[in-house]
């Protein structure tokens, strides 16, 4: 099984049936499919091949949904970028990736035009929303041209074993890693969460959440797979609007991450809508509190409430059944179908329940590798019970109960999770020292209501230079994703060092 | 009422334009569709105009035809500001 062959027995089940509804529009799982088959057919054409890779720098749009299909079906690797990447990290992917090709927008011709410049893998470049044409034609395509003639696609020998996706995730070292992930690993994904979620036919799914964050792209993909109704929003923004395309729209399913709960829940006219079509709400990324899940469950008592635990190296581990939550409210519940989860201490023991230990995950949904760095992936992938099988060591610590439930105790390594975001702190102290007079910088995770954590930055800057916070934070708004941006700068004499040297961050906050 | 715009200009390209690469901010221009603001700055800029300019944005008030440009959000303060003015009248 591939991927994308979820759409395809879809679009035979249920043609005519709507598959997306954005920005107004609606659009049949034939139109999807068939608009996915000609943007291939562009690719091929321009010579995107069988394991290429194909970036998409978009905002949560039709076009993103078509080009992750019409990348599949030619048998290249889709690698979805947040539309809030900056021109050094979009460039530093490109080449990472040594992308073939890169689907994005007019809209940010700002950030991609340089990128772009720097990289010489990308052959063909398709952009939406305008048309591109004068200089370095060959590159350029414009997207409504790809889409609108039916050049024949040439159907490529992919197998599962292929790789489907690389996502990029933040990592401790600071340089973004590119997680490679299989058709078998997506399609187990699919498979296990909307088995035990059962998203089903007659479900419409709101998607508020980027699909370059792999809780977003699931919803397109899992929706695919039942043939469910996707509705897709560009991002929370304006909580009223999303509101009102939920009532109108009749939305049964609303996946979120706390902060959005807590954007929903602070709405002064929430009972003015009629949600009583909500049947499940699902949260990721960052543990509820105690106080939002009973905010949330008075809110809406007709609607089941998930709270799960994953990460990009494998999608999702856990979810604790809805009947649990007044039992173990705290839990992430234990792992999914057709997956193995266990705690090890520091020697890779196995730990029995009612320890504390990291998670270790064993499953056909663990991740290839980090894409071109085998040492990072060595520190994640490591033997498994059978011979020849890699395990994926999760890096965050957790917690078991008597009956093997999972509690979150904390991520190893000093990852901040912001927005439910993860943001590396040596990126963001990469972009400070970018800042001429930066001698040191050193940036945590403070409390937040809104956010969880925030980002806070210490800096030492050298005498006679002047900046305010302000200058600090408006440079790191150029090299860095808005959710990774400080929101508070300290300016202090000195940084706290161990006798090593290192940054010591324990006293910092 | 230039001042306004302007004033709301100069807080966005202080909070979160970046640098001189970046392309020049139209009045025009929409804030989510040009990336110029994000979804939590979105909030940010309504603490903003608040404090500024002494309204009480209403929830049903956060949509983007009240806030996703300088002019959406020009015309918005206007009208609210012209509505506290209305209510003093009458109160006095």
């Amino acid at each position: 099984m591939l991927l994308h062959q979820f759409l395809e027995q879809t679009a035979r089940r249920l043609p005519d049936q709507v598959a997306l509804v954005c920005r107004g529009t609606s659009y049949t799982y034939r139109q999807i499919d068939e608009a996915a088959a000609r943007l291939g057919a562009a690719m091929q054409h321009r010579g995107v091949r069988r394991g290429d890779r194909v970036a998409i720098f978009l905002d949560n749009s039709v076009e993103s949904v078509v080009s992750v299909y019409g990348t599949l079906k030619i048998g290249a690797v889709f690698m979805p970028v947040n539309a809030l990447t900056k021109t050094d990290k979009l460039a530093y992917m490109l080449n990472d990736a040594r992308a073939a090709c890169l689907v994005t927008h007019t809209a940010l011709r700002g950030i991609w035009d340089e990128a772009l410049a720097r990289s010489p893998s990308v052959r063909a470049c398709i952009v939406v929303g305008g048309e591109i044409g004068e200089s370095g034609a060959d590159r350029f395509l414009s997207y409504r041209q790809a889409t609108a003639t039916g050049g024949m696609m040439r159907i490529e020998p992919a197998i599962d074993q292929d790789l489907a996706s690389i996502i990029y995730t933040s990592g401790t070292t600071g340089d973004p890693k590119g997680v490679m992930l299989t058709h078998l690993n997506m399609v187990t994904a699919v498979n296990s969460v909307s088995g035990y979620l059962g998203y089903r036919e007659d479900d419409v799914i709101l998607c508020v959440l980027p699909l370059a964050f792999s809780y977003g792209l699931y919803q397109v993909l899992i929706g695919f797979k039942v043939g469910a109704k996707v509705v897709l929003e560009q991002n929370f923004a304006f909580p009223v609007q999303v509101l009102e395309v939920m009532q109108r729209e009749r939305v049964t399913v609303l996946p979120g991450v706390p902060t959005i709960f807590t954007l929903l829940m602070a709405m002064k006219t929430l009972s003015q809508y009629d949600l009583r079509p909500l049947r499940m709400i699902t949260n990721t990324a960052a543990a509820l509190s105690e106080e939002h899940i009973r905010q949330l469950r008075g809110l809406f008592p007709q609607t089941a409430l998930y709270s799960m635990y994953g990460l990009t190296e494998c999608k999702r581990v856990t979810y604790l059944p809805p009947d649990q939550l007044e039992v173990r409210p705290t839990s992430v519940g234990r792992g999914m179908p057709n997956q193995e989860v266990w705690l090890v201490d520091e020697l890779g023991r196995r730990l029995p329940n009612g320890s504390t230990g990291e998670l270790v995950i064993r499953g056909s949904h663990v991740m290839r590798g980090y894409w071109g760095k085998p040492a990072e992936t060595a520190e994640r992938l490591k033997p498994g019970p059978i011979p020849g099988e890699m395990v994926l060591y999760s890096g965050d610590i957790f917690h078991t109960d008597s009956e093997g439930y999972l509690y979150f105790v904390a991520r190893k390594g000093d990852i901040i999770k912001s927005r439910g975001e993860k943001v590396s702190p040596r990126e963001v102290e990469n972009a400070l020292h970018s800042l001429p007079g930066v001698l040191e910088a050193a940036v945590v995770g403070v409390p937040d209501a809104m956010l969880g954590q925030a980002v806070k930055a210490f800096v030492v800057i050298k005498s006679g230079q002047r900046y305010s916070d302000k200058d600090v934070i408006k440079h790191c708004l150029t090299k860095l994703e808005n959710f990774m941006v400080p929101k508070y700068v300290e300016f202090v004499d000195s940084i706290p060092k161990t006798d090593t040297g290192k940054i010591k961050k324990t006293g910092l906050a | 009422m230039q001042s306004i715009k302007h004033e709301v200009k100069q807080y966005v390209l202080d909070n979160f334009i970046m640098g001189a690469s970046s392309q020049e901010l139209q009045d025009d221009d929409s804030f989510m569709a040009g990336h110029f603001i994000d979804s939590t700055g979105i909030l940010e800029l309504i603490s903003f105009l608040e404090q500024t300019f002494g309204i009480k944005v209403e929830d049903e008030e956060m949509v983007p035809d009240n806030l996703d440009s300088l002019n959406c959000i020009e015309h918005y303060v206007q009208r609210k500001l012209a509505v506290f003015a209305g209510r003093a009248r009458k109160e006095r």
